[in-house]
């Protein structure tokens, strides 16, 4: 008989190590002969669609759930194909991924970075999801970015326009399509010199968050280059509701210019308080006093109403583009569900395309072998031109549309017009002014 | 000098509608002893009472015209308000225009009913409960509430405008003397005044010069020796929770051409205005309507840009900031009265 000697630090520190062990999530410490986390091994690949179907962004949400919905229907190879029909790779067949039909789960966001991840990490975990995408806000995308970094899946952002998302918060195993901050900026400003001239006074009213910053300092920078001058940038709380008292001193500010550094319910309630003090009739420093929108969504459009018409702003994505894939995604979005598509819809879809394509030229769905086919890939055919997925942060280059809300709109899809078509060129950066560190692939288990 | 004109114009119309909540409130509280926190949800609902009279407004039939194109490049199908061919187009679009002033009438009905039924059907059950309780289901009924606006409605605002002869804005710095365009404030914001203090004289009007609110007021100060009079208190209260219902779902259609209405609107509304009722002290009706105008204006000054340069925040916290000082130098609020929930 053997004795053992039970002291009471031996026993604490036992318990603590096996405590920590149960902690820990089992992504973070299943091991298993899998090369990667949730290899698939049966006939089917499962994908994760985390979109946001509660909260405030819930309408954007459903879209992105219809668009991820509808190239699910195409890589299985029903519906008309969609934009495989015009993306210039070819490497989808309509037969699933790699042969394997392809199914989904979903989670709700609800526009909560923890949320967020509880709902990714749940269909990791428990539902095998390969890949997750979706959102529409930058905090949950970088929260949930890098939460699959650390779980050894592949990110596919869905609407993100904070600079961070590709920037100082980068992570190997993120890929974002939809442009950002920067690209707004860059592609908003000549615009706005040639429409409004160089010698202006712009008041900015300012989100109090991440996005909020990164696009004030964009649109700032840009700006002030064309000789603007900026009189003044005032944060709002991310929960006002009633902007009266921000908007009411921005004529004795001398401003001729409001820039609303806003989006969602904040952008519709500042824009609406806006055209209601009479800012766009008055006349400052002998110039028609304007009001900018550097990020435009048609949703929020629609929320905004008739205070959108002739306003400027920039937007990923139009349904009204006139290139072959923009004119096929609608036709097959608007045929299965009877409305155009959103742009968050649009960047969802492209998203779930390329995901796919990337694993059949990788032959794998080993995240590493899908981040590099991602890495430095170009493609044409989806609706933006010529776009490249640069391999140095993972960010889409493509051309940015500057848009106006259209005074004499057909329907309540019919809001905004498209200005000019900006090119790469022009919004293209140096991947080092953000920071960050992509750091090295995790391919998970 | 201009500019504190400015925010306090600001100030009377945020104060309007946190004073025509928190009127309600320290009503039903007065009243019934609930605290009510599915109030909020009452203001947003009367804000939907708009939308929901302008989409009434404009229902269509729907006349194609071969000379356009959809999106999809068939002809559009252009909608026609039946209203159009009742009236005629011109009479027609003077109608949906005034829908928002037009939703007064239909909504003073529907809240009622929605306040007499939310009473009856479940607050009435709870009188007896600990405050924590009636927290606990006011609360869960304000978020049903608000999921079924969503489920009907979406969640995206949905603008409803004001009538075209109330778009722009009047320039008082021009009319007082000052530069031009220094002192603009919105036409339908003074109306949106306006109408507050209709409404709150009309609620003190009705309760200190009628009958009906003269036997309230003796209840809301002994409620056992009216009943004892013989007298059905419990149906007059019911009444009272229905007016209440109405004065917020008014406030809620007058707003909805300052914020286009979101089913989030009431919880935006609700702890802000629950602060104003305890400011103003429980059960107060007058304290309701002094603190709501008088934390509108703090909070209208702490948000300028000179103030928010000093204190980077302090238009996040000023109310509450406040609510502490007054709390402390003034237990009941400012015109609160003894025994109102001190038990």
């Amino acid at each position: 008989m053997s004795k053992m000697n039970l002291t009471r630090r031996g026993v604490l520190k036992t318990g603590a190590i096996a405590g920590a062990g149960v902690a820990a999530p089992t992504i973070f410490t299943a091991q298993s002969a899998a090369a990667f986390t949730n290899e698939p091994t049966g006939s089917s690949v499962t994908l994760g669609f985390n979109v946001p179907q509660s909260g405030p962004y819930a309408d954007e949400g459903a879209d992105e759930l219809r668009a991820y919905e509808l190239a699910v229907e195409h890589l299985n190879g029903g519906g008309d194909g969609g934009l495989m029909n015009t993306f210039s790779s070819k490497a989808l067949q309509g037969n699933g991924i790699l042969g394997k039909k392809v199914e989904y789960v979903t989670g709700d966001t609800q526009t909560k970075s923890d949320a967020a991840r509880a709902s990714a990490r749940s269909m990791i975990e428990k539902d095998g999801a390969v890949m997750i995408t979706g959102g529409s806000s930058s905090g949950v995308a970088v929260a949930v970015q890098a939460l699959c970094q650390e779980a050894g899946v592949i990110f596919m952002a869905g609407l993100t326009h904070s600079n961070d998302t590709t920037g100082k918060d980068k992570k190997a195993n993120g890929f974002r399509h939809f442009f950002n901050s920067y690209m707004s900026g860059a592609a908003l400003a000549p615009i706005l010199a040639n429409n409004y001239g160089t010698d202006r006074r712009a008041y900015h009213l300012t989100a109090d968050y991440n996005w909020g910053y990164t696009t004030e300092e964009a649109v700032r920078t840009s700006t002030e280059a064309m000789g603007w001058e900026t009189v003044a940038a005032v944060k709002t709380p991310l929960t006002q509701t009633d902007f009266s008292s921000y908007i009411a001193p921005v004529l004795q500010s001398g401003a001729d210019v409001l820039v609303l550094n806003h989006y969602g319910g904040n952008m519709v309630n500042s824009l609406t308080n806006a055209v209601q003090f009479g800012l766009r009739d008055k006349l400052v420093n002998d110039k028609n006093f304007e009001i900018v929108v550097p990020l435009y969504s048609r949703l929020m459009a629609k929320g905004a109403g008739a205070n959108v018409k002739g306003i400027f702003g920039s937007t990923n994505w139009h349904w009204s583009l006139q290139d072959e894939g923009s004119k096929q995604f609608v036709q097959s979005f608007g045929t299965k569900y009877g409305f155009p598509p959103s742009q968050a819809a649009h960047t969802c879809y492209v998203q779930a395309l390329l995901y796919a394509d990337a694993v059949e030229r990788a032959g794998s769905f080993n995240p590493c072998a899908v981040g590099e086919a991602l890495s430095d890939f170009e493609f044409d055919g989806m609706g933006n031109g010529p776009t490249l997925y640069r391999g140095e942060d993972h960010q889409c280059f493509k051309d940015v549309l500057v848009v106006k809300g259209k005074e004499n709109p057909t329907s309540e899809f019919d809001l905004l017009e498209i200005v000019e078509v900006t090119p790469t060129s022009q919004v293209t950066y140096d991947a080092s002014i953000f920071g960050g560190e992509l750091g090295a692939c995790n391919p998970g288990a | 000098m201009d500019a504190i004109i400015l925010q306090i114009l600001n100030g009377l119309d945020k104060g309007s509608a946190y004073a025509l909540i928190a009127l309600g409130l320290t009503l039903i509280f007065g009243t019934l002893g609930v605290v009510n926190f599915a109030h909020g949800a009452l203001f947003m609902i009367g804000a939907f009472c708009a939308v929901t009279l302008s989409r009434l407004l404009q229902i269509s039939h729907t006349v194609i015209d071969e000379t356009q194109k959809d999106f999809l490049g068939n002809p559009l199908q252009v909608e026609v308000p039946y209203i159009y061919d009742i009236f005629g187009q011109a009479t027609g679009d003077v109608i949906i225009d005034w829908a928002v002033p037009i939703s007064i009438l239909f909504a003073i009905p529907v809240m009622v009913l929605i306040g007499v039924a939310m009473e009856r059907g479940l607050i009435k059950h709870f009188y007896s409960r600990p405050h924590a309780d009636q927290i606990l289901v006011t609360f869960g009924l304000a978020i049903v509430l608000q999921e079924i606006i969503k489920y009907y409605y979406g969640a995206n605002p949905i603008p409803t405008p004001a009538p075209d002869a109330f778009k722009g804005s009047f320039d008082f710095g021009a009319a007082l003397g000052f530069d031009p365009n220094t002192i603009i404030y919105p036409y339908w914001r003074l109306v949106y005044f306006a109408f507050a203090a209709i409404i709150i004289g009309g609620v003190f009007a009705f309760l200190q010069f009628t009958t009906f609110g003269m036997v309230v007021r003796a209840g809301m100060a002994d409620r056992e020796t009216v009943q004892l009079l013989g007298i059905n208190i419990d149906k007059r209260f019911t009444l009272m929770f229905g007016l209440a219902a109405a004065v917020a779902g008014l406030a809620g259609v007058m707003y909805t051409p300052i914020n286009s209405p979101n089913y989030h609107m009431g919880m935006d509304f609700l702890v802000l205005s629950f602060v104003v009722v305890v400011v103003g002290g429980m059960g107060s009706l007058p304290g309701a309507v002094l603190a709501g105008f008088l934390l509108g204006i703090l909070e209208s000054f702490a948000s300028m840009r000179e103030v928010l340069e000093f204190l980077p925040g302090i238009n996040q916290i000023i109310i509450y900031l406040v609510a502490i000082i007054i709390l402390l130098t003034r237990p009941r609020g400012l015109m609160g009265r003894k025994g109102v929930m001190e038990d």
